[in-house]
């Protein structure tokens, strides 16, 4: 199983990630996202997938979720 | 166990008498390394003890606000491939703690023989002592005793001092060890930690200065000494900050488990009625006058009250100051603090502030439900936890000064003094 995770230092906070993954990704009043951090499957997992691809900084991460990071 | 040495163990019975700091010389000045080794005795030899099995015995956690086993922590970097690297932080940034400044002004060859010790154990050559640039008196100190020793204790582990950036984040573990390899004084993201990839990219224990005394202790005494004060779950003694409404504020040796009002009367007692007190410093929480009444400086115990002890720096606010507008004033401290890399901590943390300064201002509209949303929401979005520390401390104000908040809405404010001591901001 994996999941999404963002690295907050490189995010610039363009967006795109709550378009391709709005199961898991919200965006804050300033457009930073927040994540939810239950793993991704399925569907989920496709779209997450394309999220990560089109981070612009790559700064959106899937990792296994048995990761001990946050 | 190790047997003792031609020194006797310090020994600590409640707030009394100091362990960890029977060495401080009455004339005010660093000991020197002869006055050391006649208070506390030589190190055993490094073959002689399995320091990672005494520290696990003793129950030893870091003292520099976060509590994890020091023991884990060594056999986390044991366990890594690679020569490892040690640095003892003593960058205390957080401005109501003074227990680490202290420490290595006066007792400089403690903290050198817990960073030697830790070298000793992980095989490590090198130990870096970091300290904060305005910090004079413990660079100069820890200088001195470093040329004392002629580098290192045995030659083995060279023994270095490093002033790093002021700051309340350049302390921050990843920022201190990115400072050290690339005069970046940020956090980073993680993984990789420190003790997977630090130093030179070696495997690399950073330990609180304190923390390393309290080792360089038990190397000699063993735990069953070190057990002898405090509790079974949290055991020792430790290093705590007082200020504010006290007549001695200062640093004093407390036996973890002392009652609260315990350390108030050893600091002097109360100078004025209180209100309430900040326990952990601006990354821990506010705690009523009633609540704190009967609490006792053990992690568990503040837990349990929805405080936590943290590095253990105290303030006692007085009821002549306001919750709100002292809040107000270490909200914008801790968000002009953030190192700028995080979109959350950047605009979350000013957001609060800016929030908690109109409340204190007065300013009619009642904006607490947004404010507590933007709390909740900085949590855990930061490559760091200040955004974390920094919710907790605003959640606690807007618990303990409900009644505070009301009165600011209506257009009251019970206190103007300022007590906490914000850098650049004078009180």
């Amino acid at each position: 199983m994996k999941r999404v995770r963002v690295n907050p230092i490189t995010c610039e906070g363009h967006g795109l990630c709550a378009e391709l993954l709005p199961e898991r990704i919200q965006l804050d009043e300033w457009g930073f996202p927040i994540v939810d951090p239950e793993p991704v499957a399925g569907e989920a997992a496709r779209h997450a997938a394309r999220a990560v691809e089109a981070c612009p900084t790559l700064a959106l991460l899937l990792e296994a979720a048995s990761d001990r990071s946050r | 166990m190790t047997a003792m040495r031609a020194t006797r163990a310090p020994e600590l019975i409640g707030p009394g008498p100091p362990r960890l700091l029977a060495g401080v010389s009455s004339a005010g000045a660093p000991s020197t390394l002869d006055e050391h080794l006649s208070v506390y005795g030589q190190l055993p030899p490094a073959g002689a003890i399995d320091l990672p099995a005494l520290v696990d015995a003793s129950g030893l956690r870091g003292l520099g606000g976060a509590g994890f086993p020091t023991a884990t922590k060594l056999r986390a970097v044991a366990s890594q491939r690679g020569r490892p690297f040690v640095v003892a932080n003593g960058a205390e940034g957080e401005p109501i703690s003074g227990k680490d400044k202290v420490l290595v002004r006066y007792l400089p060859h403690l903290v050198l023989d817990g960073a030697a010790a830790a070298a000793h154990a992980l095989g490590a050559r090198e130990a870096i002592v970091a300290l904060s640039r305005a910090d004079r008196d413990g660079i100069d100190a820890l200088s001195a005793a470093i040329a004392e020793r002629g580098g290192g204790l045995d030659k083995r582990v060279r023994l270095r001092a490093v002033a790093v950036p002021d700051g309340f984040v350049a302390g921050e573990e990843t920022a201190l060890v990115q400072f050290l390899n690339r005069g970046v004084a940020k956090p980073t993201f993680t993984p990789p930690l420190p003790f997977e990839r630090g130093v030179g990219k070696a495997p690399t224990l950073v330990q609180n200065v304190e923390t390393l005394a309290q080792l360089a202790l038990i190397a000699r005494f063993g735990p069953v000494w070190f057990r002898a004060v405090g509790t079974a779950d949290e055991p020792g003694s430790a290093l705590v900050t007082i200020s504010g409404a006290v007549a001695e504020p200062g640093v004093y040796e407390v036996a973890l488990g002392t009652p609260l009002r315990e350390l108030v009367a050893q600091a002097g007692g109360v100078t004025e009625h209180v209100r309430a007190f900040l326990v952990g410093g601006f990354f821990g929480s506010w705690l009523g006058e009633r609540e704190a009444a009967d609490a006792s400086l053990l992690e568990g115990d503040l837990r349990s009250r929805g405080a936590r002890l943290g590095a253990r720096a105290i303030v006692v606010l007085p009821t002549s100051a306001c919750g709100i507008c002292e809040t107000a004033r270490a909200m914008r401290y801790l968000a002009d603090s953030s190192a700028g890399q995080c979109g959350p901590c950047v605009y979350g943390l000013d957001a609060i502030a800016r929030s908690f300064e109109r409340l204190a201002a007065q300013q009619s509209r009642d904006e607490r439900k947004q404010l507590s949303r933007w709390i909740q929401q900085v949590r855990g979005r930061g490559a760091c936890r200040h955004p974390d520390g920094a919710a907790a401390f605003a959640t606690s104000a807007l618990k303990v000064f409900a009644r505070e908040s009301e009165l600011h809405l209506r257009g009251r404010c019970e206190g103007k003094r300022r007590v906490l001591p914000i850098p650049g901001i004078a009180a």
